[in-house]
């Protein structure tokens, strides 16, 4: 019998790549009985998705993507774990519901928004998806498939929100959708001159605003430092919006890999320059397709593939409010001297911590960067950590790729608990990922000898070599 | 339409109900297993936003004939008049696992020749009984020509295309409508961990073929469109060559 073909996973970041084999079956109960992680739909940028080291298997969920039950009454969807974000803002939408949490991308799987325990623009307000998670059916270590909730098995809950699927696999979500009073948005978009300028439009719109996010040109320096656009939105009155429902958006894509260098500090500045000048008057405002304002990225598939093949990596970090209001400005002054630029820099303000034991946000604000991988940006990772760490805050794991395990321990002081809950359901650290090895110090596949060839980048898997990029 | 749908929980059986109840037709669900038909019920109801329980289903196992009358009978009390009957159901396995269990191989025969075509003969008996219909039935094109890599499945899905084109000539014209899907290399749980050629098709997109064909009464639909080329230059290739070449 013809064994089935390894092939190569990773992340959104696509690094680091592995060679590996993700089962796929309907029946998502039938290929977790043996398998150390599950997968949807590999959005998370770093490898939080990928087996660990000496592991060959990874249960993919997107075939297991039916729906179980809606109540209209009560908003509750209940679905298998692979149900994509895409299929349920298609569906739902035009009923008049809506996730009530979004991140920036609809290809994401309902396991995979409770995994990372997922927030948006309005986490200030909404706070994160797991709030509205109202049960989970979860295989555990042991064999056992089990339904938990905030009441029932609640410590396996909250560890399962936010955790990076390493409690178990989830095979069943059921949330509360949000209810919308028409299904289009209604936005306002100001230019803000600098950093210090824009955190305090941010902090002042979050309080009548229920979403907010700006990006920032991270390029500029001195005086225009931070410089960008914040954009307000809220859901449109039906009044206000037009009588007809978004008509579907078409797709475009990157049809295949750009050389490696083209994201460079050059065309960065370039970049950011345009997405400033572009939004000439200094506000905007207006109604505005769903997907263009929860998605923007979603509009270009594989964008990824812009920043060539030795990937890229974003690195997000919360800030709290006890870190003052200056620490926007310290983060990117940071950035800069290790002369690293990204294209996109998206600063957005952060309300309660949620529910899941290590769920990222907390009061304060986020930072996100994107940078194209290359030698020094481990360097640049463990700078920026050392900053976040003196400041109190922390990192986001479903982007993460080069945190350490010393730098996040110091990160989080909720890990212990954490440890503890996952010690008693699976006291052999059965389910494992990459990152988990690298985070959190798990074995790498005890008892395995064969370990899955690793492919770094074009260099290292024998392909022409790849130009060293510039940035970061 | 009110459609019977016989394989409706995997791959694109289960894209193609999605579509169909997102189209406003009525389906009633036939399958092996109860439980897993419920819960793809469920799927289309909420799908097509319909009542709970609207959709019904039936066990229905291609490897036991005795099974086919009674679920046709529950689909025709739960439907009324059917307009069409689809079948997706079917097994699948490599060349080289066929080979290797000789058990598998007569139940892959079972199921996917004598069962389907002992199904069709219930259904369409019902379809011409009631004064027509459309009979859809998944065929492959690993039936278009003996080829190595699907000597056995190719051999059942054969048969079965031979049958639906007799079906077609001796009934059209009394209200049977016949439809042979030849579906290439679809990306769906069967074909998992098989190396996709780069016209791979995606089962979403081929519900879609699939509904067009039913609507236009297409007699054969290759899905999607270019393994109909695929498949044109395969059958012209001569026998020296197909010796060679292990597609």
């Amino acid at each position: 019998m013809r064994r089935p073909r390894d092939e190569k996973l990773s992340g959104w970041g696509r690094v680091p790549t592995v060679s590996a084999h993700q089962v796929l079956s309907e029946d998502l109960a039938s290929i977790t009985t043996d398998v150390p992680l599950s997968r949807g739909l590999g959005r998370s940028y770093g490898d939080a998705s990928l087996p660990a080291q000496g592991d060959r298997r990874v249960a993919g969920s997107v075939l297991a993507d039916r729906i179980l039950s809606f109540d209209p009454d009560s908003g509750i969807l209940r679905a298998e774990a692979g149900l994509s974000l895409r299929e349920i803002v298609r569906l739902f939408l035009t009923r008049g519901f809506f996730t009530p949490v979004s991140p920036g991308t609809q290809f994401v799987t309902l396991g995979g928004m409770v995994a990372a325990d997922i927030h948006g623009k309005g986490h200030h307000r909404d706070g994160c998806f797991g709030q509205y998670v109202t049960s989970l059916r979860i295989r555990v270590a042991d064999g056992r498939i089990i339904d938990c909730s905030p009441t029932k098995e609640r410590d396996l809950f909250r560890a399962t929100i936010g955790g990076m699927g390493l409690t178990g696999h989830i095979l069943e979500v059921a949330v509360r959708l949000k209810r919308i009073p028409s299904p289009w948005i209604y936005f306002e978009s100001v230019r803000v001159p600098d950093i210090d300028a824009y955190i305090a439009a941010l902090k002042e719109s979050s309080a009548t605003w229920p979403q907010t996010v700006g990006f920032i040109d991270c390029t500029k320096r001195g005086r225009s430092l931070g410089r960008g656009i914040l954009i307000k939105g809220r859901w449109a009155d039906p009044k206000e919006a037009p009588p007809f429902p978004p008509p579907p958006k078409r797709e475009r894509s990157v049809p295949f890999d750009l050389p490696s260098g083209l994201i460079n500090r050059l065309s960065i500045r370039a970049f950011n320059a345009l997405t400033y000048w572009k939004h000439y008057a200094p506000v905007k405002r207006g109604i505005i397709h769903p997907e263009s304002y929860f998605y923007p990225l979603d509009a270009v598939l594989h964008w990824n593939r812009a920043y060539g093949r030795r990937g890229l990596t974003q690195y997000q970090c919360l800030l709290p409010n006890e870190a003052g209001p200056g620490v926007a400005r310290r983060f990117l002054e940071l950035m800069q001297s290790h002369h690293a630029a990204s294209p996109v820099c998206v600063i957005k303000d952060h309300g309660p911590q949620g529910i899941g034991l290590l769920s990222f946000p907390r009061p304060g604000i986020s930072i996100a960067v994107d940078f194209a991988v290359g030698d020094r940006t481990q360097a640049l990772v463990d700078a920026l950590n050392e900053f976040v760490i003196r400041e109190g805050g922390r990192v986001y794991l479903a982007k993460d790729a080069f945190t350490r395990a010393a730098h996040f321990r110091a990160m989080e002081p909720r890990l212990a608990e954490w440890e503890a809950i996952r010690r008693r359901w699976d006291p052999e650290r059965k389910f494992r990922s990459r990152q988990s090895v690298r985070v959190l110090g798990d074995d790498p596949a005890p008892g395995t000898t064969r370990v899955p060839e690793e492919v770094h980048d074009a260099s290292s898997s024998g392909l022409s070599p790849a130009p060293r990029s510039r940035t970061a | 339409m009110k459609i019977v749908l016989l394989g409706a929980t995997k791959g694109m059986g289960r894209s193609l109900g999605r579509l169909l109840v997102e189209r406003k037709h009525d389906l009633f669900l036939l399958g092996r297993e109860a439980q897993d038909l419920a819960r793809s019920a469920r799927d289309f109801e909420v799908r097509g936003s319909r009542p709970l329980n609207s959709v019904g289903s039936a066990p229905c196992d291609l490897a036991h004939p005795d099974s086919f009358p009674p679920a046709l009978d529950a689909a025709e009390k739960a439907l009324g008049k059917i307009d069409a009957v689809i079948v997706t159901g079917g097994l699948f396995a490599t060349q080289d696992k066929l080979e290797a269990d000789p058990d598998f191989t007569a139940q892959l025969l079972q199921v996917d020749f004598t069962g389907t075509v002992l199904f069709c003969e219930v259904a369409r008996k019902r379809l011409l009984a009631a004064g027509g219909g459309t009979l859809c039935v998944f065929s492959s094109v690993a039936g278009e020509r003996g080829r190595k890599p699907v000597i056995i499945y190719g051999a059942a899905k054969a048969g079965l295309s031979h049958y639906l084109e007799g079906l077609d000539h001796k009934f059209s014209g009394q209200g049977l409508t016949v439809i042979n899907i030849k579906p290439g290399f679809v990306k769906t749980g069967m074909t998992a961990g098989l190396p996709a050629p780069p016209f791979a098709g995606d089962p979403d997109k081929v519900a879609k073929l699939v509904l067009t064909a039913i609507e236009k009464k297409k007699p054969v639909a290759y899905v999607p469109g270019p393994w109909a080329l695929i498949m044109f230059v395969i059958r012209l290739l001569p026998r020296a060559i197909m010796r060679k070449i292990s597609f």
